[in-house]
């Protein structure tokens, strides 16, 4: 997609203006992880979303209790159907039933797309660095998979780099994708691992710090647009530290993933 | 649970804040009637819990916006913002 063809297509899908809970159907699954599932998801009168964005998912118990979430969707704009990937967290209310009970034809109650700050969009200059840890890559492979989409020139001109912090190589999510997607130098994939890795492992392995943000990142001269996504703790380190670096607090946006489930 | 474990931002405050305005409202930019700060709702600090959402500037902290969950009433207290810009739907951020 051309720049242009960007942002007719966010012209072309406004805000609608109420925000109205729909039954979704599960159209398929797929285990990513250990921890981490994908739903496939047919939403009724979905207007289409932007990377970046979420949706709130509720499930009410006969006895009317009511648990509601949010998912960050997965897929790329153009894909049609709308992917969430759900990390299970064993004592969470919701996402053990959205990893283990839903099954391809289930329905569950979602509403959106939200979201307009944590955003990125094709037309938008500038060298994309996007920033996860754990599950918070999710928002930063919608980006990644829209930054594929689009034609070799905005591509070139969009140079990506993804740097990725997981506890181990088993708890990286999309992993094959992400060496498929790897195109140096139109897109940089960097993984660092911090508790166990495998002894040929050539990534990092450690937390991420100023020194590993400084080799991955950009200089501040060539206004890169930051997306931080993770745990809060990794969120404001990480912010804190490319602040710190030089880049303009405004060009870093955050989103922060909380231990709810 | 320590607090500081619930705190995230206000992308999580999109939908109730949809609720609220109808209109997507993270990337609106708000100012901060404790320090005049102007930054983005989405970037404000968001303390949930089981009644409401409490959005703090996270420059000076202070309650930017409080929306608390009664019976049969949404309660909104607004006094924490001096000023709301907010992008037209379907503007390109």
């Amino acid at each position: 997609m051309n720049e242009a063809a960007g942002e007719r297509v966010a012209a072309a899908t406004p805000t609608p203006p109420r925000l109205e809970w729909r039954v979704a159907t599960v159209v398929s699954t797929r285990e990513e992880t250990r921890r981490t599932r994908t739903l496939i998801l047919d939403i009724p009168q979905w207007p289409g979303h932007r990377a970046g964005q979420h949706v709130d998912v509720r499930l009410v118990a006969e006895d009317g209790y009511q648990a509601q979430r949010s998912y960050s969707i997965a897929s790329a704009p153009a894909e049609g159907t709308v992917a969430l990937t759900v990390e299970r967290l064993d004592d969470g209310e919701v996402s053990p039933y959205l990893c283990d009970v839903l099954h391809p034809g289930d329905g569950v109650e979602v509403r959106g797309p939200i979201g307009g700050y944590f955003v990125w969009e094709a037309a938008r200059k500038g060298p994309l660095l996007l920033v996860g840890g754990g599950s918070g890559v999710v928002p930063l492979m919608a980006m990644l998979r829209q930054h594929a989409r689009s034609g070799p020139a905005a591509r070139a001109e969009v140079p990506v780099r993804l740097l990725y912090s997981a506890r181990t190589l088993d708890d990286v999510i999309y992993r094959a994708e992400l060496e498929q997607l790897a195109d140096p130098p139109h897109v940089e994939v960097a993984i660092t691992l911090t508790r166990a890795a495998p002894p040929d492992w050539s990534g990092y392995h450690r937390r991420i710090d100023r020194a590993m943000l400084e080799a991955v990142s950009w200089p501040p001269s060539a206004e890169p647009n930051v997306y931080v996504c993770g745990p809060t703790p990794l969120v404001e380190s990480v912010a804190t530290l490319l602040v710190e670096l030089g880049h303009t607090a405004s060009r870093v946006r955050t989103e922060r993933f909380g231990p709810t489930g | 649970m320590q607090t500081e474990d619930l705190r995230l931002d206000g992308n999580a405050a999109g939908g109730v804040l949809r609720e609220l305005f109808a209109q997507e409202m993270t990337a609106a930019l708000g100012t901060c009637a404790g320090c005049g700060t102007t930054g983005a709702i989405g970037a404000l600090l968001e303390y949930g819990h089981d009644m409401g959402t409490i959005l703090r500037c996270p420059h000076c902290n202070s309650p930017v916006l409080r929306i608390v969950r009664a019976s049969s009433q949404m309660r909104v207290d607004l006094s924490g913002i001096l000023f709301l810009a907010i992008p037209m739907a379907g503007s390109v951020a």
